[in-house]
């Protein structure tokens, strides 16, 4: 039977893992190769690194930090942050990433999904969906959840699916750093009606909010990154957690 | 030894070239056919689609070198699509043509959700080389829409099995010196690199000699 992944997400700046609330307020939280190798070795089912930083140089910094955990980190890499262009996910997947997750420049050119999926396959295209709620619904937003793009989260993760997305990267905005829990209604609505693969981030805080969001949320993996980091728990406890409630694991 | 690692320009073959750096093990890309000559057995990784993998191997006149080398039962690990490749159709492609070297058809899975990424279990239908010094039903990570399909009751070539949402299909193939995997041994942690240095070890050991050949324990 097919598992349930659990991704440590690992948000990097200045070549240092740091880690929000609400997309604001960064804090440092490790090395990244030594976290990389550290939850590799307890069992992480993926790694992802999103690029935060916004400068040219930081994205040099990212791709070289995926060299270096290519090399003895034999499980799927993602890579997020600033792939803008074909060439960015060329030279992403050049430095070894297995994934690329794009989300500003996806929207802004729908396009970079197809052109991404045509020459890489759509395996390697993750489309990172920051949604918030704003009146009565989920919108997509751009620039790190700064920007309201105007389009529905579940519009958006439709169109994308048709374009050649692999998996779905959602992310909320509202519950990002919270400890509150993912936000069931939007991954149950995303996720039920998409039939491309969703890994649900934001919101976390203890053992219960993984089962909750795949479940009730209907997730396929969970990012986690706060609560590993501050070592909250560990991977192995969560994996433990899920087998008692039902959920098939990789242990 | 040489072992060569078919480049055909679409696939992501860093994963499987740090594998092997990982491992110790020498290897050459494969980037034309005049390079066959110069190995002893081949890795084919293989993604995108099938038509696009064919094309591509045409337009870089290897198509028939390694449509040969399968022909004379040399060493062969094909990956994912390297796996698929080794029937002549897929629903995925109908107009391309594989190699076909193997019986049986590539399909594409009926579920929920396609395509199936994530890690899960092989079920090894008999004891064979690339299980040594794996435990049980060992997980390893897959990433595909499409499946081979043997037909009604179990193909002579079934070695591996594997269960997505209610479809238990081949997940691994062997005849003779030829071998394939759908999941990706190079992405699936330790136990896929002990899978890699199985397959690397073994075929070291007696090369396109089928006999003295002896099964480990498993």
């Amino acid at each position: 039977m097919l598992t349930k992944r659990i991704i440590p997400c690992l948000d990097v700046e200045n070549g240092q893992v740091v880690k929000g609330t609400r997309f604001k307020d960064l804090k440092y939280a490790g090395n990244p190769v030594e976290m990389a190798r550290q939850y590799y070795q307890e069992g992480a089912d993926e790694l992802t690194f999103l690029d935060i930083g916004a400068s040219p140089q930081e994205k040099e910094t990212v791709l070289e930090l995926v060299k270096k955990v290519a090399r003895e980190i034999f499980i799927p890499l993602t890579v997020g942050g600033g792939i803008r262009t074909k060439e960015d996910v060329a030279r992403a997947l050049e430095a070894g990433a297995d994934k690329v997750a794009i989300c500003t420049a996806a929207l802004k050119n729908p396009d970079l999904i197809t052109q991404g999926a045509e020459n890489f396959g759509s395996q390697c295209i993750v489309l990172s969906i920051d949604a918030g709620f704003s009146d009565d619904t989920w919108y997509a937003f751009t620039h790190g959840g700064r920007t309201n793009s105007g389009k529905k989260a579940i519009d958006w993760a439709l169109e994308a699916q048709e374009l050649g997305a692999g998996e779905i990267l959602l992310n909320s905005i509202d519950r990002d750093g919270t400890l509150d829990g993912y936000d069931l209604e939007l991954l149950g609505e995303i996720s039920s009606r998409v039939n491309i693969p969703v890994i649900a981030s934001g919101g976390a805080g203890k053992l219960e909010h993984f089962a909750e969001g795949i479940i009730t949320g209907g997730a396929d993996a969970v990012l986690v990154a706060s609560l590993l980091h501050y070592k909250q728990t560990s991977i192995k406890l969560i994996k433990e957690y899920l087998k008692t409630k039902g959920v098939p694991v990789r242990c | 030894m040489t072992i060569g690692v078919i480049n055909y320009g679409a696939g992501n073959l860093y994963s499987v070239t740090n594998a092997l750096t990982y491992l110790e093990k020498p290897f050459k890309m494969i980037t034309g056919p005049q390079e066959m000559d110069q190995i002893n057995s081949l890795i084919f990784p293989g993604v995108g689609s099938f038509a696009a993998a064919v094309n591509e191997l045409k337009k870089r006149e290897l198509f028939i070198p390694i449509k040969s080398w399968l022909d004379n039962n040399r060493p062969y690990l094909g990956i994912c699509l390297g796996m698929q490749l080794l029937f002549s159709r897929s629903s995925e492609s109908p107009e391309a043509r594989g190699f076909g070297v193997l019986a049986g058809r590539v399909e594409k899975f009926r579920a929920k959700r396609i395509p199936q990424i994530g890690w899960n279990q092989v079920s090894w239908v008999k004891r064979n080389p690339l299980s040594y010094h794996l435990q049980g039903d060992p997980f390893f990570y897959f990433l595909h829409s499409y499946y081979v399909c043997g037909g009604k009751g179990q193909a002579p070539w079934t070695l591996g099995l594997t269960t997505y949402e209610n479809n238990t299909y081949t997940s691994a193939v062997n005849l003779e010196n030829i071998w394939g995997v759908q999941f990706h041994p190079e992405k699936s942690g330790p136990e896929g690199l002990q899978l890699l240095k199985n397959w690397l070890d073994w075929e070291g050991d007696r090369g396109a000699n089928q006999e003295n050949y002896s099964l480990p324990g498993c």
